[in-house]
C-alpha cells in the first residue's frame, strides 16, 4: 500500500469510524469524509460524485454489480453477455452461472483473442450484435499479460448495437489514464496503491438498475456499505498516486521495457503480449521445459516476488485461461507486476538483480528437471 | 513416461506413443521433447496426457519447434486419473 494511504488508514481508524448514516455528530463527520473521498477518486476520472460507487470485495464485487446492474432493465430483450476470451474470471465466472442456471450456453458469448491477447473485433462486433445480447464486458487491459485492448473500436460495435459496454479498469485505472469509451467502468483502489477497494462509474446516462431489494448504500449501486477508513485511504492513495503518475508511468515503462528485451535473450523464453499497446508494468512470459512453481518459489528465496499463471501454481490445477486463450505456452510462466516507486522505492534495483539472476534461476529449475539438450 | 516403441498403422509411417498420463506441466511436453531429439523428421508422435494444461502446452511447442499438430481428442477419465485423457498427436 501507498504509505501515505497507510498513515491515512490508521488515522481514520479514529476520525472516521462510525456508520456515517447515522445522525449524530460522529456519523456527520464520517458522512463528510466519505462524501470527500468521493469527490477526489471521481474528479480524477471525469464523473460526478453521485456517478461513482464504492464496492466492498475489491474490483470482482464492482464486476458483479455492474454487469447486474446494466443487464436488469433489459432483461425483456434478454440476457446474453458477450466478453473477451481473457476477461477477468469474475466476467466469465458471473456469465457462466447465468448460462448454467438457464441451461442455455448460448447465454454467454466469449469472443476469441489473437496472441497478443487482443480481442477480434471483426467476431467481436457479430458477437454484440447476435439477438438477446444486452450487456458486453471488456478489459481495458489485462492485468496478466498486459495487453491494453482496442476499447474504443469494441465500443463503436456497441453502440450500433445498442448494448451497453462494461469496461474492465481493475488493472490499468489509477495508473494510466482512464478509458473514454465506456457505459459502465470498474476500477481497483489497489491498483492505485489504496487498500482493495472496487470502484464502480455508472454515468446518469446509462441505465442501470441492480435486480432484487437492495440497502439504501451506494445508490442502491452496491450489496453492502463501505467502511469510511477503506474510502478515505482510497482517496488518498489514489491523489498521491495520479499526481505522479506520468513520470511513474515513464519510468515503469522503461523499466519493464528492459525487463522485455532481457527476457527475450533467454533460450526457449516466450513473451506475452504485444510490445505497444501495453500496460507499463506488467511483463509476462513463459519458459519451455521450465515449472512455474519451481520459478516462483526459487525468486522468491531470492527475495524476488512474483507470480504465475502456470497450472501447477493455480489451486486447481488449471492453466491459466488467459494464457490457454493466446495459444501461449501455460507452463513455466512468470508473471512481474512492477509496484508502484512510492511502494516499492527500490524496484529499479530488482528489476536489475532480476535480469541478473533470471538465466541462472531458470537453468537451475530446467537442470532440476533433466530438460537440458532439448 | 516411455515411449512404447513404433506401432503400425495404417498408412506407411510408424506412430511412436509417448505415455505422459499422470505427470504434471511441464514434464508431459519434456518426455515429448525427448523423443522428439531421436526421432527422424516426419516421424508422427502420439502424446497421452491427463494434464489439462497438455493441450495448449503442446499446441504452443508444436509452434516454437516447428512441428504440425495434427489433432487432439479427449477420453473419459480413467480409474486413477481426475482428468480426461488427452491424445495428441503431431508431425515432426
Amino acid at each position: 500500500m501507498h504509505p501515505a494511504a497507510r498513515e491515512t488508514l490508521l488515522a481514520a481508524i479514529d476520525a472516521g469510524w462510525a456508520d456515517p448514516r447515522r445522525l449524530h455528530a460522529e456519523a456527520r463527520r464520517a458522512a463528510a469524509l466519505l462524501d470527500q473521498a468521493r469527490a477526489i477518486i471521481a474528479a480524477d476520472l471525469g464523473v460526478r460524485p453521485g456517478e461513482l460507487s464504492f464496492h466492498v470485495g475489491g474490483g470482482p464485487a464492482a464486476i458483479a454489480a455492474g454487469l447486474d446492474g446494466l443487464r436488469w432493465p433489459l432483461r425483456r430483450r434478454g440476457a446474453r453477455l458477450v466478453a473477451g476470451a481473457v476477461e477477468h474470471s469474475a466476467v466469465i465466472e458471473t456469465g457462466t452461472c447465468a448460462a448454467a442456471q438457464a441451461a442455455d450456453p448460448d447465454l454467454l458469448d466469449l469472443v476469441p483473442v489473437d496472441q497478443n491477447a487482443q480481442v477480434d473485433l471483426a467476431a467481436w462486433d457479430r458477437a454484440v450484435g447476435a439477438p438477446r445480447t444486452v450487456t458486453a464486458a471488456l478489459q481495458h487491459a489485462n492485468g496478466e499479460v498486459g495487453t491494453v485492448q482496442p476499447v474504443a473500436a469494441a465500443y463503436e460495435s456497441c453502440l450500433r448495437a445498442a448494448v451497453p459496454l462494461l469496461v474492465d479498469g481493475q488493472a490499468s485505472v489509477g495508473r494510466v489514464a482512464p478509458p473514454a469509451a465506456y457505459d459502465v467502468l470498474v476500477a481497483d483502489a489497489a491498483t492505485a496503491g489504496g487498500p482493495p477497494l472496487g470502484l464502480l462509474v455508472a454515468p446518469e446516462r446509462v441505465r442501470f438498475a441492480r435486480s432484487g431489494r437492495r440497502e439504501d448504500v451506494e445508490f442502491r449501486r452496491a450489496d453492502a456499505a463501505v467502511w469510511v477508513p477503506l474510502a478515505l485511504a482510497a482517496a488518498e492513495a489514489w491523489r498521491q498516486t495520479r499526481a505522479v503518475a506520468p513520470a511513474d508511468e515513464a519510468q515503469s515503462r522503461e523499466l519493464t521495457s528492459r525487463l522485455r528485451s532481457a527476457v527475450t535473450a533467454l533460450p526457449d523464453v516466450a513473451l506475452a503480449g504485444p510490445d505497444e499497446e501495453r500496460l507499463p508494468h506488467v511483463v509476462t512470459f513463459s519458459a519451455l521445459y521450465a515449472d512455474g512453481e519451481a520459478l516462483v518459489t526459487e525468486l522468491d528465496r531470492r527475495g524476488l516476488a512474483v507470480a504465475s499463471g502456470s497450472a501447477c501454481t493455480s489451486a486447481t490445477l488449471q492453466p491459466s485461461h488467459v494464457l490457454a486463450a493466446m495459444g501461449l505456452l501455460t507452463h513455466g510462466n512468470v508473471r512481474v507486476t512492477l509496484p508502484l516507486a512510492a511502494v516499492a522505492p527500490d524496484r529499479a534495483t530488482s528489476v536489475d538483480r532480476l535480469i541478473r539472476e533470471l538465466p541462472e534461476v531458470l537453468a537451475g529449475v530446467r537442470a532440476d528437471l533433466g530438460a537440458v539438450g532439448l | 513416461m516411455s515411449p512404447q516403441g513404433p506401432r503400425p498403422v495404417t498408412g506407411d509411417a510408424p506412430i511412436i506413443v509417448v505415455d505422459a498420463r499422470g505427470l504434471r506441466c511441464p514434464r508431459p511436453v519434456i518426455e515429448l521433447a525427448r523423443v522428439a531429439r531421436t526421432a527422424a523428421p516426419g516421424t508422427v508422435l502420439e502424446l497421452l496426457a491427463t494434464d489439462p494444461a497438455a493441450g495448449p502446452d503442446v499446441a504452443a511447442w508444436c509452434r516454437m519447434r516447428g512441428h504440425l499438430l495434427l489433432t487432439e481428442t479427449s477420453e473419459p477419465a480413467e480409474d486413477g486419473h481426475h482428468s480426461p485423457v488427452r491424445r495428441l498427436r503431431l508431425r515432426l
